[in-house]
């Protein structure tokens, strides 16, 4: 039975989910190792997933599309490290103003442009890499920028984050800000450079989704925001560690399916309970401890 | 003082403006056998190009048959659906009022009770044993199983791989029934099909998440399903971007999808939601208003399948006259078509 579960398309679909899980989670990471908690992930994925396929229907270039869903995640970062650095708001809720916000502001939006509250006309998806495209087997995983990126992610934050001054900086305003800003680092600073890392990468998470789907559909990031930062908190806020959390919960939706076709009679109601009861034995200490930042979601 | 009346005001212009765009008022001139009609959308609303527009439809052919006024509201998702109802109950021209969707059903159980001079009618009402329907209510049930037992019937007659998947929204007894329709349909056919079952969620979430409900058609076809069906709303747009992507063949559901993937729809499975509407304005105007539950399914034409110049090339002539004889033994009731 095992064989005709996992197999090579099972692996695909593997890689396929877990690039917005990754995506999403590295960003709440970045956001939360300066010190700020931003749980509107889900939020940012929905306006910047709007944001490409309206720009993509009006100019029908996906390019375009690419940069004006990051420009607009740039954007509400911004807001958003307005009311949380600048203003001093309590962090988590401006995070749930903001996904209310940014859910029903899409909404609205899609009734205003395209006169449904359903889903958008269809758009073409960013174009596939010229060459790797064609790498036999594996070429719809290497043909994808985004995934590439999403993989490609993994050294780049560990390196940013613990290999270069901004990262250690960076960390250091989320640990203790008191002493950074003793030591000449402009905290806020480098906690908005956070928070705007947090609304690029969640952004292209939001992206890589309605790039997919072809059209834009009311409530499609389905709380993908929400599983990120379980994962980056299973993954205790290490690049690599939340690289596997994603893998996991990206591998326990796809043997769902996989149980549900297959007619297993194992019921899949279980299995979809598998991530989030790890998640629980996680947060109740048995791998170890799971320590966030110092001063995380500290107003400084 | 002063800034809170200046709130006030301000809170009160915006919800009279909020509730005057959503509502729509015909003008005719008044006629004693002109009458007028309330109705309150679903969530998803107005513009959802499925359920609530097709309800809208049928108001508009009332109007244009009868010169019946209509006034709609749309309160949006989780807004308050009992108060939208109340407001259209307590209008003294208005004496036939519409929930649209099995979201209204407790709610206009009760307001039916407390208006008992008023007509109303619920399109998808879910019916409970255990409540007894007021006189002045009518339940619009539909037998979607028996229009899914027909596109089952033509899934089993089209498939080269004796395979066939179907995908549902939330896992729930409603779903379940176009579930049992189809694999019924189909292993009248062939008992030996293969159908496969996946269910997007066990929330409502299933409804909206286009995103699995295309990897699961994925799986599917890799599984050697030719052609799938799905009764899961605005995740079947994974479904049909599949079926381009694979070039296998789906089924829609609700209303005619084939704009969805062109080419690529064997055919939808309808739900006639507007002929419904209207009809039961029609029967409310001549005096023949029913209350109780009332059954729509093959006979009643409240469901049925898509045969029309955009899918006739796929699905063969001998398969088209299968059907309609299948059609018509399930209306003599020669077939009979289980929900569970």
């Amino acid at each position: 039975m095992l064989e005709s579960i996992i197999t090579y398309s099972f692996f695909m679909q593997v890689f396929r989910m877990f690039t917005p899980y990754y995506l999403g989670a590295s960003a709440a990471t970045f956001s939360e190792r300066s010190g700020v908690v931003n749980i509107a992930i889900e939020g940012f994925m929905i306006i910047s997933a709007f944001s490409y396929a309206a720009i993509t229907i009006a100019t029908q270039n996906p390019y375009l599309g690419l940069i004006g869903g990051l420009i607009i995640g740039i954007l509400f970062s911004l807001f958003f490290s307005l009311f949380t650095i600048k203003l001093k708001i309590n962090q988590i809720v401006i995070g749930v103003g903001f996904n209310l916000l940014m859910a029903g502001l899409a909404k609205f939006l899609m009734l205003l442009f395209f006169h449904s509250s359903s889903n958008t006309p269809g758009y073409p998806h960013i174009p596939r890499l010229p060459f790797l495209k064609s790498i036999p087997m594996i070429g719809d995983l290497t043909g994808d920028s985004i995934i590439i990126f999403a993989l490609l992610l993994v050294f780049i934050s560990q390196t940013v984050l613990f290999k270069t001054r901004f990262g250690l900086r960076l960390r250091s305003v989320g640990e203790n800000p008191e002493a950074a800003e003793t030591l000449g680092i402009k905290v806020r600073l480098y906690k908005s450079g956070g928070v705007i890392i947090c609304g690029l990468l969640a952004s292209l998470g939001g992206i890589w989704l309605a790039s997919n789907q072809g059209s834009f559909s009311d409530g499609m990031v389905a709380g993908r925001g929400y599983i990120a930062i379980a994962a980056m908190i299973i993954g205790k806020w290490k690049p690599m560690n939340i690289f596997f959390a994603c893998l996991m919960f990206a591998f326990f939706e796809s043997l769902e399916i996989a149980l549900q076709i297959s007619g297993s009679g194992i019921p899949s109601q279980f299995v979809q309970m598998l991530p989030y009861l790890i998640t629980i034995l996680v947060l109740i200490g048995f791998v170890g401890k799971t320590k966030p930042p110092a001063a995380d979601g500290i107003p400084y | 003082m002063k800034k809170l009346l200046v709130i006030a005001v301000l809170l009160i212009t915006i919800s009279i403006s909020a509730c005057k765009k959503s509502q729509e008022v015909s003008q005719s001139p008044a006629d004693k056998s002109k009458f007028k009609v309330g109705l309150v959308f679903d969530v998803g609303g107005r513009g959802d190009k499925s359920f609530n527009d097709a309800a809208h439809n049928g108001l508009e052919k009332a109007k244009k048959e009868f010169g019946i006024e209509y006034e709609e509201i749309d309160p949006g998702d989780g807004a308050d659906r009992e108060s939208a109802l109340r407001k259209l109950a307590s209008n003294p021209e208005i004496t036939m009022i519409f929930g649209v969707g099995f979201i209204f059903t407790e709610d206009i159980t009760k307001m039916a009770i407390d208006f008992p001079k008023k007509k109303f009618a619920c399109v998808d009402y879910s019916v409970n044993p255990q409540t007894k329907i007021p006189d002045n209510l009518v339940a619009l049930e539909f037998k979607e199983e028996e229009g899914s037992f027909l596109v089952g019937v033509l899934a089993a007659l089209t498939t080269k791989t004796n395979t066939i998947g179907f995908i549902g929204g939330m896992e729930s007894s409603l779903i379940r029934k176009f579930e049992k329709g189809f694999t019924q349909g189909a292993k009248f056919i062939n008992p030996d099909i293969k159908v496969l079952v996946t269910y997007v969620s066990v929330t409502g979430e299933g409804f909206k998440n286009p995103g699995k409900a295309e990897e699961i058609a994925i799986s599917q076809y890799s599984k050697g399903a030719d052609i799938i069906y799905h009764a899961s709303g605005l995740s079947g747009i994974g479904l049909f971007k599949a079926a381009k992507e694979n070039k296998k063949l789906a089924i829609g559901v609700d209303m005619d999808q084939y704009k969805e993937a062109e080419g690529f729809v064997l055919t939808s499975m309808i739900k006639i939601v507007d002929e419904v509407i209207y009809q039961t304005i029609s029967d409310y105007r001549t005096g023949t208003f029913k209350n109780g539950i009332k059954s729509l399914g093959l006979k009643e034409k409240g469901v049925g399948f898509v045969y029309d110049n955009n899918n006739k090339a796929l699905i063969l002539p001998a398969h088209k006259d299968k059907l309609d004889e299948i059609t018509k033994k399930i209306i003599s009731g020669e077939i009979k078509v289980s929900a569970e």
